[in-house]
């Protein structure tokens, strides 16, 4: 009742010893995902809460602990290259949590993922969560519930809002996948869509979008071609000014492109029920949705 | 970032890039000297340096016409400049408010024989770096784009080879260069990756790059801006940032790690999180509302960033109500209300306020905030917030 992570899923914490990352590895744990391996140069052979064997390289984390998902906690400066590793050792599934990756770096990233069979989410993401089964990132675990609703989304507090507005009406989620607010990312809102799509058990999907770039002209597209499942969507940047960055990287409306109208009218004339505001998010799928 | 055209062609310089001689001057003390490298009858062109484009066609606020001038006296340069030095130019870039001048540019005027248009930037779709060239020189590009789509020729660069000396062919003999011309403008283009790559710029474009009556090719114009996540390592680029270019609010932000946008509506608004930021000003506009700036104090916010965004918010005269939207994941409720406790002991709050608190420990905050005294108006829900203080502004 998922896609990419389930209770079957390994994780490797890349910078399991950082403030951060130690952070959230934590709660992953307690969570209930299994925390496989840290990895940390320099202090391989440490143990990490009494529990978690911590690696000087990703290699030796696969090698040893048989590990199929990494959680990248990893600065900015060195984002890149803890991808990188992550994609000679082909763990199939990356998650990067870092903000502020430079777009010359994941340029680079995406050309060596284009040539691997390793699918990357993010960065500058909440990570992915499959309720009750696995936490990968830094999202608040207790407001999912387990359910048939996917939930794909550029930004971190809005998944949230969103999560938040279907748990209390009664729905719960397959996964949430955070894609992330860069301008380059590894999985689109299309990439998204195609595994919610696929898999049995989801029913519904709601997406958020929001200004900059076209990815959400392009899952409209691809929704009205393939989804027959039904899709919410709700876009954010109405009210921002052309040509700055509201925040992430990637929320920017540059000349005609990227703006908030000209994807609510591609996701409308796709036939996808889009939320006014983002009070209503899980209101706007209810209202196509009867499970 | 951006900066300076000034700026951008000694850069263009360093990397072997053609561009006219220039001097850059900040007082009128200098304009002499300055003007002394240029002969004295000899044909100049006086320029604005300001981070927005239409320059040329723009009017400054005391009525004066155009930001660039071409002028046939070193006298008649030194007059032009003091008329624009100071003064505040407005174009169709900078929004009504103008910006003011405080850097002229001299530079010797070129003879035209034909104006191009060449950009680098980066591909959001491909994820790749892309030349963009056109014929079509010195006229605003998206009308090209959307009229005349065939004038515009596009090379995409695999960002793991870099760009190769047959992508260079590909945009000279595409702009129809032979000869000498053709050999300079493969270097020049060189240079421009080379640059673009090399300093983590998102966007370099030369509009127009000309042709001269003699046969040289050169960057005319410059604007040049650059990956602010990649400042980090590009100390020489961080010290060319002109902060008389920002908003003080936005300075005063950044100093906290506040994400802050300044806009011209009166209903200010704290939040966690970009996109839930955004979300916020979109739903005070449904409801009939203006929204005052973009404000996001991210995952992990202190009581004294949110103090400071406190003292940000309020330094905005138009500012009339505040909205502070917070859905705690991480962030935990009660921590955000001991914050505004503290920013409201600290910071004089004399427009209505009106607080949403969702999510972890939400019901610790809410009693937080009730027992604190302070005069605020609580929502249960982002409408309910968003309804409230709308109509708390207007009945103000």
């Amino acid at each position: 009742m998922s896609v990419l992570v389930d209770k079957n899923t390994r994780l490797l914490v890349q910078g399991i010893t950082g403030k951060f990352g130690g952070f959230h590895a934590k709660l992953s744990l307690e969570y209930g995902t299994t925390v496989a391996a840290g990895v940390t140069p320099g202090k391989g052979g440490m143990i990490w809460e009494d529990q978690v064997p911590v690696f000087n390289t990703v290699k030796d984390a696969v090698e040893n602990e048989g590990i199929n998902a990494t959680a990248i906690f990893v600065p900015p400066p060195f984002a890149a290259d803890s991808i990188l590793e992550a994609i000679d050792a082909e763990i199939p599934l990356i998650v990067a949590i870092t903000e502020g990756v430079p777009v010359r770096d994941m340029a680079q990233v995406k050309a060596a993922l284009q040539n691997s069979n390793c699918r990357l989410i993010g960065p500058n993401c909440p990570g992915i969560i499959t309720p009750d089964q696995c936490r990968i990132g830094i999202m608040p675990g207790y407001i999912h519930k387990p359910g048939r609703v996917g939930v794909i989304s550029r930004s971190g507090t809005l998944t949230y809002e969103a999560v938040w507005q279907l748990t209390v009406r009664g729905h719960g989620q397959s996964t949430c996948i955070g894609i992330g607010g860069d301008p380059i990312n590894g999985t689109s809102h299309t990439d998204a869509l195609k595994l919610f799509n696929d898999d049995p058990d989801t029913d519904a999907i709601i997406m958020i979008g929001e200004i900059g770039g076209s990815a959400e002209e392009e899952a409209a597209a691809y929704i009205k071609e393939h989804v027959k499942k039904p899709v919410a969507a709700f876009i954010a940047g109405t009210t921002a000014p052309p040509g700055r960055r509201m925040g992430h990287a990637g929320a920017i409306v540059s000349g005609n492109s990227g703006s908030a109208e000209g994807k609510i009218t591609a996701l409308k004339a796709a036939g996808i029920e889009v939320a006014e505001t983002p009070s209503e998010m899980a209101d706007a799928l209810l209202r196509i949705y009867h499970p | 970032m951006n900066i300076h055209e000034c700026q951008a062609k000694e850069l263009f310089s360093a990397y072997g890039v053609p561009v006219s001689t220039g001097v850059a001057v900040q007082t009128e003390d200098a304009f002499d000297d300055a003007l002394n490298q240029f002969p004295e009858d000899g044909t100049i062109v006086v320029k604005s340096q300001i981070h927005a484009g239409g320059r040329g066609k723009g009017t400054f606020t005391d009525g004066y016409q155009g930001g660039v001038k071409l002028v046939g006296s070193r006298t008649e340069a030194k007059e032009v400049a003091a008329k624009m030095l100071g003064n505040t130019l407005v174009t169709h870039q900078t929004g009504p408010v103008g910006r003011k001048v405080q850097t002229i540019y001299f530079t010797g005027a070129e003879s035209i024989a034909h104006e191009y248009y060449l950009a680098i930037l980066m591909d959001r779709d491909t994820s790749k770096p892309v030349i963009i060239a056109s014929t079509e020189g010195g006229v605003d590009i998206e009308e090209v784009a959307e009229n005349r789509p065939e004038k515009i020729t596009k090379v995409f660069v695999d960002p793991t080879l870099g760009i190769q000396r047959f992508q260079m062919r590909q945009v000279a003999f595409g702009l129809g260069f032979t000869g000498q011309a053709f050999k300079d403008m493969v270097k020049t283009l060189n240079g421009l990756y080379q640059f673009f790559w090399e300093k983590d710029a998102s966007m370099v474009e030369v509009n127009p790059l000309i042709l001269t009556e003699e046969g040289g090719v050169i960057a005319l114009d410059a604007k040049v801006g650059f990956d602010d996540n990649a400042l980090f390592r590009h100390p020489d680029i961080v010290a060319l940032r002109d902060l008389n270019e920002e908003d003080a609010k936005e300075i005063e932000a950044s100093k906290f790690s506040l994400s802050y946008i300044a806009l011209d509506g009166n209903i200010a608004c704290l939040v966690n999180g970009a996109g839930l930021a955004m979300a916020t000003m979109d739903i005070i506009k449904h409801f009939g509302g203006d929204p005052a700036n973009f404000l996001d104090v991210g995952g992990g916010a202190t009581a004294e960033q949110v103090t400071a965004a406190f003292k940000i918010i309020l330094s905005d005269p138009n500012v009339e109500g505040i909205l502070v939207n917070i859905f705690g994941g991480i962030m935990k409720c009660d921590i955000i209300a001991q914050g505004i406790i503290e920013a409201a002991r600290n910071v004089d709050i004399t427009v209505p306020l009106v607080v949403r608190l969702e999510g972890t420990n939400v019901g610790l905050g809410k009693k937080l905030l009730d027992e604190s005294g302070l005069d605020l108006t609580a929502a249960d829900s982002l409408t309910d917030a968003a309804e409230k203080i709308v109509n708390l502004v207007k009945e103000a």
